[in-house]
């Protein structure tokens, strides 16, 4: 969420209140849980953590949502990093979402070359997988969680796919909205 | 990369399908070289033309441009008997729907390509006896194709490709009529010929058959738009995978 919101911040400073809506476009039905108040409070650590700086808007009555938020140096760095990072722990596809929305919003990565880096990504751990479950014996208690872990990684695969073709139709539609 | 380390190379490869208004450019000016032992893998969506460059490889097809080489080898400018004596000794094709002649019994399917080559009919039963062992079909031999399951015949079909030692294997989605249990049958053939030095390129859909490969293209318009190296990348270990990292 941190990152994600860094993210939505390299295109231009922002109101925390514009922050949530393009939040919520982003992820349509998804973003509906979302608490309203966790931008706050997401922003408010970014800023803790020096990643932030907030100007108040002159003139206007002391609320949270009159705040514009921008990027410090530092959290430029970190922006950069988190879209190089080709993590896949615990797949978390709105966060991966969310990066490419924000990559292609701020025209700071080709959102296609972040779903392809991805994708190799996810090939060498299919490889790992398949080539240990290749080498389990029939039946085995380890190669049934390989399998799990490889059939994860296909579906991963298949919807990387379904990234790539819509993004590189090379306009924003795939950010909704 | 030396070129004669290079079993498969093309250059400029194009091919055009049909003529005029309909005309389609199936493989658009696409370079490759497949070193010795390398197990390559084409993915892409369908029509992307993966199958055409794998005809266009195994000299099933000609190129409508460019030049393609096996081992050394200019093929494209072969005269039809020599490319035909040439894909038979030195390619061989696995494809999708495993195209086994239904008359002949596993044993026979594997002896045709020896006895083709003009080998004896001593050397053509020493062959496949040799390779169903290897694809783990020994007990089957003298089956018809009607009487064996589809990963069974694809292991026919894998069997006779290896019959006269090609210098390359060239398979168009393998696995594409396969359940699991005998997609990973097929996946340990390929492992085994990989290990034993045998030059594979595998066009497939299956992200799995993919990721066995040592390096992966992605092809789309006819084009390649991303060539990955699989092999000896290592990343967190398989802990990492189920979570049992960080």
């Amino acid at each position: 969420m941190q990152d994600a919101v860094l993210a939505m911040l390299a295109k231009e400073p922002s109101h925390g209140y514009n922050l949530r809506v393009r939040l919520r476009q982003s992820l349509g039905p998804l973003g509906e849980s979302m608490n309203p108040g966790q931008i706050y409070v997401t922003l408010a650590r970014l800023e803790k953590a020096g990643l932030v700086v907030c100007e108040r808007a002159d003139g206007l009555p002391e609320r949270p949502d009159r705040k514009v938020y921008a990027l410090t140096p530092a959290g430029q760095q970190r922006v950069a990093a988190w879209l190089a990072e080709v993590g896949w722990p615990k797949p978390d596809l709105a966060e991966f979402h969310l990066k490419l929305v924000a990559a292609a919003a701020a025209r700071l990565a080709d959102p296609v070359e972040l779903v392809a880096a991805q994708r190799r990504e996810l090939l060498r751990r299919l490889r790992e997988a398949q080539r240990a479950a290749l080498a389990e014996p029939a039946g085995s208690g380890a190669g049934l969680l390989l399998e799990g872990v490889v059939l994860r990684l296909q579906a991963d695969l298949r919807w990387l796919e379904a990234c790539e073709r819509a993004w590189s139709k090379g306009d924003d539609r795939a950010e909704g909205g | 990369m030396n070129v004669s380390s290079a079993v498969v190379r093309v250059r400029g490869l194009v091919k055009d399908h049909g003529q005029g208004q309909s005309r389609v450019r199936a493989v658009d000016a696409v370079d490759l070289e497949v070193p010795q032992g390398q197990m390559l893998a084409v993915m892409g969506p369908s029509g992307c033309g993966k199958s055409t460059l794998l005809h266009l490889l195994g000299g099933l097809e000609r190129p409508t441009d460019g030049e393609a080489w096996l081992a050394g080898r200019r093929i494209d400018t072969l005269s039809e008997r020599a490319l035909a004596r040439l894909r038979r000794r030195s390619v061989g094709f696995v494809f999708q729907a495993f195209h086994l002649v239904e008359e002949l019994s596993a044993a026979e399917n594997v002896e045709l390509p020896v006895l083709l080559a003009g080998r004896s009919r001593r050397e053509a039963g020493c062959r496949a006896s040799l390779l169903l062992e290897r694809v783990g079909l020994a007990d089957r031999a003298r089956h018809l194709p009607s009487q064996l399951s589809g990963g069974q015949r694809q292991r026919i079909a894998i069997a006779r490709a290896l019959a006269n030692d090609p210098l390359v294997v060239l398979a168009d989605e393998p696995t594409g009529n396969l359940d699991t249990a005998a997609t990973l049958d097929v996946l340990r053939i390929f492992e085994a010929l990989r290990s034993a030095g045998q030059t594979l390129v595998i066009v497939t859909h299956d992200e799995r058959v993919a990721a066995t490969a040592d390096r992966l293209i992605s092809m789309r318009d006819g084009m390649f738009v991303d060539d990955t190296r699989l092999a000896g990348s290592h990343t967190r270990g398989l802990g990492g995978l189920i979570g049992l990292e960080g």
